[in-house]
């Protein structure tokens, strides 16, 4: 924010950044290789809808657009679901090994949302991984600063994650993705739908 | 390709806030100038009361300005929350920081059964955002409590605290402290001196007095923006607007004791504690803006946020 926004109190709502996105296959590769992390296809966007029908109506072309892959048997149809803090989450379900086709998916929320003038809405994306001996981690993506970062819930009762775990997939995937520097933006994402 | 926003920013609320701003800043001057032009045409040394007035208005300044956080906590009795005590309301505070790429302040909950909420702190990495208990215990929705947190963040956001203290404070201290050393001259040695001190005591008064109602109008102009920067992060401005409504007219309902204690903190606080009945003239002591300004600025946003194509920028 510039000196004279400061003196006058504004905030220009900042805009998304949305090209990182496209680092995800590679790095989902990069992570196959390294670790015994595979995706398990499913990924989400998560937003916070803006009231009122304009937003509704977006939101339903989007749905709409993307279910057109469930019809062609690629993927299943998008969960909608709302969280308990007002957050909009979009779930795609891909095969495992298509995760080339989650990101076009979630790519088309983010610009469906950006063209209509909701870009700063736009809060994270997930996509979700899993070990053999079942251990999740997400790489959460924000929208606002660009960058990824390792989620990896324990328990979500205690809230409790793997803070190992996330510096080691930090530490695996430093050359592919941006990773997100500041630990204190690590924010955790209970129940994210998805994972 | 041009990009569209929703986002534009009110024209109308940053020319009234520059023009208050700039009254603040053409009063500060004038009154610097008086003050020397005075003294010289007295033939007494300027230095000493501006010099006194500097160090004391600015000292002070920069002690409520360093040391604001402390001081606001300490006196709403506030403590410090990590996210295992209070898990819902950090979730909150991340996401919102999350969405308008922020720093998260620290997050403190104060015991009162009043319901409100301040931020306060002089820059983003040391400020503290502060809830009462009140607010906290299930009257407000999830999203109302949102758009109070939201509201809060963009105050931190706009360095309210910086600007009102620098801008604003600065200039009220040396008013104040310019009539206090200008009277603590009395009996000077000679006898145009004397003449003078009544007249620097008047001039400071008079200063004092304005500066004190622009601040105020400043002050109003401020809440106004962080509501509509709030209303804008989280895209509800209804959601705020109900969460106005339940916490002013729960402020209507608390016994006053309760009240007197917070007067201090009435600054930084979302809807103020202690808000006169009447309308008119108290308006402009007052440092927020009435509860029907901020409702119907907030359905404002609430159009233009439902436009159908939004405007190019």
């Amino acid at each position: 924010m510039g000196f004279l926004d400061t003196l006058l109190g504004r905030t220009k709502p900042v805009q998304p950044k949305l090209d990182d996105l496209f680092a995800l296959p590679s790095a989902a590769i990069q992570l196959e290789a390294a670790s015994a992390f595979k995706p398990t296809g499913s990924g989400s966007v998560c937003f916070r809808a803006v009231e009122g029908k304009t937003f509704t109506d977006i939101q339903k072309d989007v749905t709409d657009l993307l279910d057109m892959d469930a019809e062609k048997g690629t993927a299943l149809p998008v969960e909608v679901t709302r969280d308990s803090y007002g957050f909009t989450w979009l779930v795609s379900n891909h095969m495992s090994d298509d995760i080339e086709g989650l990101v076009t998916d979630l790519h088309a929320v983010n610009s469906a949302l950006v063209d209509n003038g909701f870009g700063p809405q736009l809060l994270c994306t997930l996509v979700a991984f899993r070990d053999d001996s079942n251990r999740r981690l997400g790489l959460v993506y924000l929208y606002k600063r660009g960058t990824f970062y390792p989620f990896a819930p324990v328990n979500e009762r205690a809230q409790e994650r793997d803070n190992t775990l996330e510096i080691q997939v930090k530490g695996l995937l430093a050359d592919d993705l941006k990773i997100e520097q500041d630990l204190a933006r690590w924010f955790p994402v209970w129940g994210a739908p998805g994972m | 390709m041009a990009t569209r926003t929703r986002y534009a920013s009110d024209k109308g609320l940053t020319v009234r806030m520059t023009a208050t701003m700039f009254l603040l800043g053409l009063v500060f001057v004038a009154f610097v100038a008086l003050i020397i032009g005075i003294m010289s045409a007295a033939h007494v040394s300027a230095a000493g009361i501006v010099f006194v007035a500097v160090i004391f208005g600015g000292g002070m300044a920069w002690l409520s300005l360093f040391y604001s956080d402390k001081i606001a906590l300490a006196t709403a009795g506030a403590r410090l929350v990590t996210p295992q005590q209070a898990p819902e309301l950090h979730a909150i505070v991340d996401r919102l920081c999350a969405l308008a790429d922020m720093d998260k302040p620290r997050v403190a909950i104060a015991p009162t059964r009043m319901m409100n909420a301040f931020a306060t702190g002089r820059n983003s990495k040391n400020s503290v955002l502060c809830v009462t208990e009140g607010i906290m215990d299930g009257r407000l929705t999830n999203e109302e409590l949102e758009g109070v947190l939201a509201h809060e963040l963009s105050h931190v956001a706009h360095k309210d605290v910086q600007v009102m203290t620098i801008i604003a404070g600065l200039l009220v201290r040396f008013a104040f402290y310019s009539e206090l050393f200008g009277g603590g001259r009395r009996g000077g040695n000679n006898s145009q001196a004397a003449l003078l001190i009544p007249l620097i005591m008047l001039v400071s008064a008079v200063v004092y007095a304005v500066s004190f109602l622009l601040i105020r109008l400043l002050s109003r102009y401020r809440e106004l923006a962080a509501d509509r920067s709030g209303a804008l992060l989280t895209g509800q401005p209804s959601a705020l607007a109900s969460a106005l409504v339940k916490v002013s007219n729960s402020m209507q309902r608390i016994p006053t004791q309760d009240l007197r204690k917070a007067e201090p903190l009435n600054a930084f606080f979302f809807t103020p504690a202690l808000r006169p009945n009447g309308s008119g003239l108290s308006n402009i002591f007052s440092t927020h803006p009435s509860l029907e300004k901020r409702l119907a600025e907030l359905a404002k946003i609430q159009r233009q946020l439902g436009q159908v194509t939004p405007d190019q920028r």
